[in-house]
Order: structure tokens, then sequence, then C-alpha cells
């Protein structure tokens, strides 16, 4: 046998690497480049720093062993964790056996992948039966995992999936090389270890079994080396991309670079991160009750990288916000959506130079300094219930308020950035930051989620607390200035997608104050995994009857336990809603129930 | 002279045959629900602009079946694509993906001129 640990089939493998260290270097060298000042400024003042090694411990805990993954579904988790894992480990001590062996670190880069091969079965190492052992363990765990990826591929509920992502071309040569790998890798070291008896408890037992067929031991070391080369190879371009680029997402995010209102490298670190696992397909509501399921985040990611992306797939979507919550990457899809859907904007273009805020503000008072300032925002304008029910409130909490947009309401501006236009909404959000300091005021309450996501997130010069009328009224009860009769009604609660997800997480406010009220019911999907209306501003696709499905999806839960009352806190959930019920439950927003009660 | 205040009568005559309807089915085609509206103006006084300017999603539709797309791109720029008209429209037409179509298409449209 070769001992001097060289044979041609060594060079597909050598090959691969190389051309794959080379694509993952010119990748993040280009997208650190691309990223933008205020970006490079972040990464700039965090790098040395406890964030650093936070992100190293987040590496370890996502990159190799899934935990997200295995808070959703443990199987689901297993596979993950023991392919990343297992793979990982079976290169690391594949290394230290190989160094052991030849007393030098610095070998051969392929001695530790094919180690079995060029192995003299005579010398003796330091902890030579440990090394046989844990090889052939790793190899175990890792097969295992590739059974249950097989498995999945063709029974996907097993794991918690009812979808699996549908493959491009690309995407399957990669899975086919990667699936052959590790078993292309038993038997090679089996058939060695039937000749030599240098194997451990899995490769020695096939070995011996296979020993009687005399079979050559070349080709297969060669089918495994170019599974090798086929897989580092494609990677770059498929979904295995992941693997390497969501430790680059991880550093970024640590370091605290955001996603911005352009695109930048960032955001083709989020994009090359998305490993295509599908979790997203399940969750989003256009799949469970629109039945489409060509438009989530996973699909509309792998078409802007694959350069096929159209514009339905881009405005397909209610920026609900259920597929950023589940993805076990923490991939902001929906922000990036808002990047591809940014419309030119033109020099020298007057948007809005009607607008004055000036002439905007409520013209009942004179009143400059109050304390409170409301802001019902356009759609509470709709449901003339709830400005009238939060201006009893702040009558019978004594309130000195200001309501600034009772007569002339200006938009907050998030319904023209969710579709991209850029310049237009900054001109809305300047005027409104013009109408609120032009009073001396120290809260702003408003009774619309999509209003507080905009104010609380987007406005960056806003020098005043905001608050949702769900906190605000909470806030009055603790304080003993509301007082709240308990009845006997029972309530079931529906969470608003932009006050529920993400960096707004307003849940024990608004079910103190129903708690108070009357009774909660617990439902099914509620907080952060609560379903979407439908009637999103963040979609201008959908159809009337498309809406509709995904609002009776919202409605089933929300009714399921037969409630008096559907409260929300969203005039536009309510407005959704009350279209949709003939009879049963009537719909309220939090404020008309502390009004009623 | 005197004056009495009086003038020649401009003519307000549309002249079918130079106008350019080029548009209309490429927006019926992007959305559907643009041909169900039966013009009766709930848009327009729920409007959130039409309460600081003259703005009508009534009136924009009019200036695009007229083909009347120079003035129109100026008066498209007004809408704040709040929703309010969305909610209330009886015919369930969808306004605000008209409007942005129709943004899109004009501009477009008078870049090329």
């Amino acid at each position: 046998m070769d001992t001097t640990m060289y044979n041609p089939f060594v060079m597909p493998f050598a090959f691969g690497v190389v051309i794959l260290f080379l694509n993952l270097i010119i990748s993040f060298v280009t997208w650190l480049y691309n990223l933008s000042k205020t970006q490079r400024k972040q990464v700039g003042r965090h790098i040395i720093s406890w964030r650093t090694l936070a992100a190293i411990w987040e590496c370890l805990r996502e990159c190799l062993l899934h935990r997200n993954i295995f808070k959703r579904n443990p199987v689901l988790g297993y596979m993950h964790c023991s392919l990343a894992f297992g793979w990982s480990l079976l290169i690391i001590v594949g290394k230290f056996e190989a160094s052991t062996y030849s007393g030098s670190f610095f070998t051969n880069p392929w001695l530790a992948i094919f180690f079995r091969y060029f192995e003299d079965p005579s010398r003796i190492f330091p902890h030579k039966e440990l090394f046989t052992f844990l090889m052939d363990f790793l190899l175990a765990v890792v097969l295992s995992g590739l059974l249950l990826a097989v498995i999945k591929r063709f029974y996907s509920r097993l794991m918690g999936l009812k979808k699996a992502t549908r493959h491009t071309p690309s995407d399957r040569i990669a899975l086919i090389s990667l699936w052959c790998i590790f078993p292309l890798r038993l038997v090679a070291e089996s058939l060695v270890a039937g000749y030599r008896n240098n194997g451990g408890f899995l490769t020695q037992s096939l070995g011996n079994l296979l020993a009687p067929f005399n079979l050559p031991i070349d080709p297969i070391w060669w089918a495994y080396s170019i599974a090798l080369c086929l897989f580092f190879i494609f990677m770059p371009f498929t979904r295995y991309m992941h693997i390497f680029t969501e430790i680059l997402l991880i550093f970024l995010r640590k370091w605290g670079v955001v996603e911005e209102d352009k695109k930048t490298g960032y955001t083709d670190v989020e994009l090359a991160a998305c490993s295509r696992c599908g979790i997203c397909i399940d969750v989003c509501p256009l799949n469970t009750a629109a039945k489409i399921n060509d438009t989530q985040s996973v699909y509309f990611i792998r078409d802007i990288r694959d350069n096929v992306i159209s514009h339905r797939i881009i405005n397909d979507c209610l920026l609900c916000n259920r597929c950023v919550e589940a993805c076990p990457v923490g991939i902001k899809s929906t922000k990036i959506r808002q990047i591809y859907r940014e419309k030119k904007s033109f020099e020298n273009k007057q948007y809005y130079d009607y607008l004055n805020p000036a002439a905007t503000g409520s013209t009942t008072s004179g009143n400059k300094s109050p304390k409170v300032l409301y802001f019902a925002g356009c759609m509470s304008h709709l449901t003339p219930g709830i400005i009238d029910s939060m201006k009893k409130i702040f009558k019978a909490a004594g309130e000195d308020f200001v309501f600034v947009d009772e007569d002339k309401n200006i938009c907050c501006g998030r319904p023209l950035r969710q579709q991209g236009f850029l310049d237009q909404a900054n001109t809305l959000m300047a005027k409104n930051v013009q109408l609120f300091n032009s009073y001396n005021a120290e809260i702003l309450v408003t009774s619309c989620p999509i209003c507080y996501n905009s104010f609380k997130t987007e406005y960056k010069d806003l020098n005043i607390k905001v608050m949702h009328h769900t906190q605000y009224i909470n806030m009055l009860i603790e304080e003993g200035r509301l007082q709240v009769n308990h009845s006997d009604k029972t309530f079931a609660y529906h969470d608003p997608c932009e006050i529920s997800r993400e960096e707004n997480r307003i849940f024990e406010e608004p079910r103190n104050i129903l708690r108070a009220a009357g009774t909660l019911l617990p439902l099914t999907n509620e907080k952060a995994d609560a379903l979407c209306c439908g009637s999103s501003l963040g979609n201008t696709v959908l159809s009337t009857e498309q809406i509709e499905d995904i609002r009776n999806q919202a409605m089933d839960v929300l009714t399921k336990d037969n409630p008096d009352y559907i409260v929300t806190s969203c005039p536009l959930c309510k407005k959704t809603f009350k279209k949709g019920l003939r009879n049963g439950p009537e719909v309220k927003d939090i404020a008309e129930i502390i009004i009623m009660g | 002279m005197i004056k009495f205040g009086y003038a020649p009568v401009v003519s307000r005559t549309l002249d079918l045959d130079s106008s350019d309807f080029s548009l209309r089915d490429e927006l019926i085609r992007e959305v559907p629900s643009y041909k169900k509206c039966i013009g009766c103006g709930g848009c327009t006084s729920t409007c959130s602009a039409h309460q600081h300017t003259e703005f009508s999603i009534l009136r924009c539709n009019m200036l695009f079946r007229r083909g009347k797309y120079d003035v129109l791109e100026k008066e498209l720029d007004k809408c704040m694509l709040c929703g309010k008209c969305l909610l209330v429209c009886p015919r369930n037409v969808n306004t605000r993906d008209m409007i942005i179509k129709m943004r899109l298409l004009v501009q477009h449209k008078n870049k090329k001129q």
C-alpha cells in the first residue's frame, strides 16, 4: 500500500477546497466593502468589546448546535445539529488524529480527510484506539442526521414542517453530493478496514462483511473525493452558502449593524445566510390561508440570489413579520423586501407642499404645553368609536391633552415607506415632527399600531415619549386615575402585527386591562404567534377574496371559545373583523371596552 | 377699453383624437379592480390628503381615462397612501395599488417623452 501519503484521488478534493475558499474570500471582502458608512462605524466601535465574545458564543450555539431549531422541533434540531456539529467535529478530531499520527500539525491537509487510506496499521501513536472509536462514532452521528434529512425530503411532517422548500438545480447537485459524501466515506473506510483491520466499531464491522467480495479500494475513494469537490464548488451558489455566511451575519449583528433603507453589503450577507430551511413557509398566513405558496421569504430570498425576482413576489407580502419571528437565522426578510420595493425618486419634486403643520393642530384648544398629545392616525378617523372613547378616557382621568390631528391629519409615513416611497415618507415624517415639536408635551399617545411602530422605530428625531393607547390606559389604571368595572363578559384579544413582533412587543398591557374589565380567554395563536388580520397595508396586491381568507383564519382562532367580544387595539384590524362578522361576538377596540364597562 | 368682465369662451371640448389612452389597458391588466369603480366619491370624502388640498382619486381616475398624464403626475404625488379609501370603497377597488401603479406608469411615460 501507498505510504507516501499522496494519491491522485486527493486532487479533486484539493481543487474543490481552493475554489471554495477563493470564492468565500471574494464574497466576504465584497460584502464588507459594501457596508454603509454608519454600518462600518458600528463595526469599528464594537469590534474590540464583549460583543465579539458574545458573537463567538452565539456562533457555537446557533451555527453548530442549532438551538433555535431544537426549540422548534427536536427531530429537526437533531438533524441540523448532527450534520453541522458532527461534521465539524469530524474535521477537527480527524485533524488531531492525523497530526498525532504524523507527529506534526503541519501535515498534508488531505491526510485528515483521507486518513484511513494513508494510515499504516502497524504504526502505533498515542490514543490510537480512542481516535478510531471517536471517528467512527462521529461518522455514525452524521449518518443518522443524514438519514433524517433523506426522510425529511420525502416525509417532512415528521419534522413538524408541512412543506419543505422546493429546490433549484444547483441546490439539487449540492444536495446529492452532500448526501453522497458520508455514505461514500463509510464504504471507503470500511473497505480499507476489511483489508487492514484498522477500523472502529462501525467501519470494521462493515469492512468484515465486505471483505469476502474483494472489492477494489481506489474507485470508491475517488468517488468520495469527487463528491467533496462537487459540494465545495457548488456550495457558494446554493443554500449551503449559509454555513459560512451565518457566522459573518452573527458577528455583524452583534456589533450592532442593522438593515438600512437602501441596499448595503449587510443585505447581501443576510440574503446569503438564508439556509432555505422552509420554516417561514409554514408560518406565513398567505400560505396557510390564501394558498399562495411562492412568495414566502425563502423563495423571495432565493429569487433575489438567482436574479429572477419578480414584482409580484416582492410585493405579495403582508409584512406581518411572522416569518422573521420564526426564522432560526434571524434574517429580517421583511426589511429586505422594503428595500427591494424602493421606487425611484426624482430630484426637485415637491411632495406634500400643501401640508402646513402649523394649521393642522387642534383648533379647539390654544393650549401649547399640554401633558399629552393624542394622535389618532388616519385609520382611527374611520372608527369614530375609538376616538370618542379616547376622549372620554382622557376626560375621566382628568388629563391635560391636545388632540393634534382632530381636524386635518397627516399620515405617519409608514404606508409610503412600506411601499418604497422613501422621499415621500421622509417628507411626511418631517411634517409630523414639526407638528409635535410645536407643542411642549411629555407623552405622545396614538391609538394606531402602524403610527406607533413608525414613531418608535422610524422617527429618529422625536423628543417625546411615545405610547400606544393600550400602554397609556394601563398606566392610568395602575396610577389609579381610571376606574374599570369588572364585568362577567369574556374577551378574546387579537394582537395587531405592528405591536406584537420584532422591536415592539406590547403583550401585557392590553391583557392587564382586559383582565381588569372581565375574563380574558386564552387562544391558540396569541402574542408573537398571533395571526395577521389580512388587511395589512404592507400588501397591495392581494385580492379581496384572499384578504377574506386570511381574515377568516384569524377570526376562527378568535371565535373558537365563543367570547362575548373580540377585542383588538388596531383600528384597521377592527374594521377588517367587523366586515367579516355577521352574527356572533362583537368587535371592539380596547378603549371602547373601558368606556362600555 | 372698458372691461365688462366678459371674455371669449375658451373651448373646453375634449379632443378624443389627440388624447393618449395607451396606459389604460396596462393599468387594467395590473389592477383589474380599477374597472369596478362607479365614481361614488367615497374615497375622496374620506381622503386624508383631500382635507388639506384639492386632491381626489375620482379626478385622478378621470384624468387617467382621458390620458392627461402631464397634469396627473403632479396630482398623484399628493396621495399619502394611508389606505382609508380602501376601507370605504363599496366596490372593493384596490385603490392603493391603483395609485401606485398609476404613479409608476405615468412617471415612466412622462420621462420617455
